[in-house]
């Protein structure tokens, strides 16, 4: 016992400094992970601005996330706008009259300013956001993305490029037609299922709504797209080793962007509407 | 002589993080000559070829290409060293989204806007060229086999008529009968277009195939360097081990690094 007391202290010390280097490194490794980050978003938002494009390339990643995208956001924001309706509907009548504007309003405000553009957010953060990571990934990992440099292509203006310009613009496209199939899902219920009037329920929905509520969930449709597709370029180029990295890059990208989505939303939802 | 050097790295270091893979690279290549570079598996061979390319950056030393430095070189200046290369890498890494001919003439078509019927036919000619009939030009990667994947990206690699041409173990995971067709290819492609080509391999029969000059590459660095006959008696130790594939010498494998 005499021996090992005075040891113990050296011991201890040298735990804490164990445990303060790797605090250290920890923060080094995700200084260089931000930087990085940065540094790629940056590289990625110049290359859009500057020729060549590669029009088949866009092309191809229009009809990827513009339209085969088309199923799974009008079957989330109608099933969104029939949940909305249905669930309003249980709520307002134990306060008796007037639920029938309050639940186009409802339904309408609730569509347009959130559920369209985050509902579109996270379906294409699984299906396009995934995909991408997938693809680019695998091609990291079998040097097909070194094989473009050296045929002179820049991967960046062909590969990274066409998703960004295409979830910018295609996600706001998405959303607006989802926006007017939760409308028509809240419609549904409430004509058929709890048999309002079906002329007055759109003359409220038309009347209510502001063009504010659309615009603010399309300019959050942008950004999601931009973020979600950002996000499986970044995580897909630079994937390492093999089909273990492939995934890990997937995962990586899914989650992230679908965070970001839902943290972006409030901000951007304090941006528009925080300040009344 | 200085006059005919086409590609010469001085002193070329890289290292990722404490790792150092390149420790002074000293080698020059003549015009229109084929040198292999020999070394065993992570001395720096495929690090050294992409530092070439641009696309692993050296951390000093310099390389130039026609007595031009390269290293550093960015954007258009980077484009203009980046045209005259063709490059047939290890796992062939073909676009699996396109067919055959689109792979063979992408350069062409994306980097210097041929109309699609012509780059078609030139696809259709190079492919001749590499043994596959017209039949391929249609099929995607994934359709074929491993060795007439190979064939296509030699395609790839020659169509735009490049300069210099890098093969990154061309033979690797071929049959040995496919392997000598694939240098055969190699060292008849490489003639008719002139080219100044650095192969790297560990395969010796290719590399007594396709080579003007050998050097082998041990730790990062050239430790020996000469003529293709020269080889078998080069007084190298380290060269001696590698050429008749012995266990023991001076190259210790690092057996139980995890």
């Amino acid at each position: 016992m005499t021996n090992t007391a005075p040891t113990l202290p050296v011991r201890v010390r040298s735990q804490a400094l164990d445990l303060l280097q790797l605090l250290g490194r920890t923060f080094l490794v995700f200084l260089q992970a931000t930087g990085n980050f940065a540094f790629f978003t940056i590289r990625s938002l110049s290359h859009c601005l500057r020729p060549p494009l590669y029009l088949s390339q866009i092309g191809r990643q229009f009809m990827d996330i513009g339209y085969y995208c088309l199923p799974v956001v009008g079957l989330t924001t109608l099933f969104s706008g029939m949940v909305l309706a249905l669930q309003s509907y249980t709520g307002f009548s134990r306060y008796a009259a007037g639920a029938e504007s309050a639940i186009a309003n409802i339904v309408v405000i609730s569509i347009t300013r959130e559920l369209g553009p985050v509902m579109a957010g996270l379906m294409v953060a699984g299906r396009i956001g995934a995909s991408i990571a997938a693809e680019i990934g695998t091609m990291r990992v079998t040097e097909q993305i070194d094989a473009l440099t050296t045929l002179s292509t820049h991967p960046y203006k062909y590969l990274i490029v066409p998703r960004l310009l295409a979830g910018i613009l295609m996600l706001p496209l998405l959303v607006a037609v989802g926006d007017v199939i939760g409308v028509f899902g809240g419609y549904l219920i409430s004509v058929y299922r709890l048999g309002f009037n079906a002329s007055n329920y759109l003359d409220q929905t038309l009347r209510f709504v502001e063009s504010i509520d659309v615009i603010s969930g399309l300019v959050k449709a942008a950004v999601f797209g931009f973020i979600v597709t950002l996000m499986g370029c970044y995580f897909g180029f630079n994937s390492k080793g093999g089909a273990q990295g492939v995934g890990t890059a997937t995962t990586n990208a899914v989650v992230s962007s679908s965070i970001l989505v839902l943290t972006l939303n409030y901000f951007i939802t304090g941006l528009f509407f925080g300040a009344r | 002589m200085a006059l005919n050097t086409k590609i010469q790295l001085k002193d070329v270091y890289k290292a990722f993080g404490s790792k150092k893979v390149l420790n002074g690279v000293y080698l020059s290549v003549e015009k229109g000559q084929s040198l292999v570079v020999i070394g065993g598996s992570g001395t720096g061979k495929s690090v050294m070829i992409k530092s070439i390319l641009g696309i692993v950056e050296a951390d000093s030393g310099s390389i130039r290409i026609d007595g031009e430095e390269t290293r550093g070189a960015a954007g258009k200046k980077r484009e203009a060293v980046l045209d005259q290369f063709g490059m047939l890498f290890q796992g062939s890494a073909l676009f699996d989204s396109l067919p055959v001919w689109r792979n063979v003439s992408f350069k062409l078509l994306q980097a210097r806007r041929m109309p699609p019927r012509e780059a078609r036919d030139l696809a259709i000619e190079t492919l001749g060229q590499v043994g596959l009939g017209p039949e391929v030009a249609g099929l995607y990667p994934a359709e074929l086999s491993g060795g007439m994947q190979k064939r296509v990206a030699l395609a790839r690699a020659i169509a735009a008529r490049p300069e210099i041409i890098f093969f990154d173990e061309p033979t690797t995971g071929l049959d040995p009968i496919m392997a000598d067709v694939i240098n055969e290819l190699i060292v008849e492609c490489v003639r008719k277009l002139g080219a100044t080509t650095i192969s790297i391999t560990h395969d010796m029969a290719s590399a007594r195939k396709i080579a003007d000059r050998i050097a082998m590459i041990y730790e990062g660095k050239i430790i020996w360097e000469g003529r293709k006959d020269e080889i078998d008696h080069s007084g190298n130790p380290y060269v001696d081990q590698f050429i008749h594939g012995r266990a023991e010498g001076p190259i210790q494998m690092q057996v139980l690094r995890p």
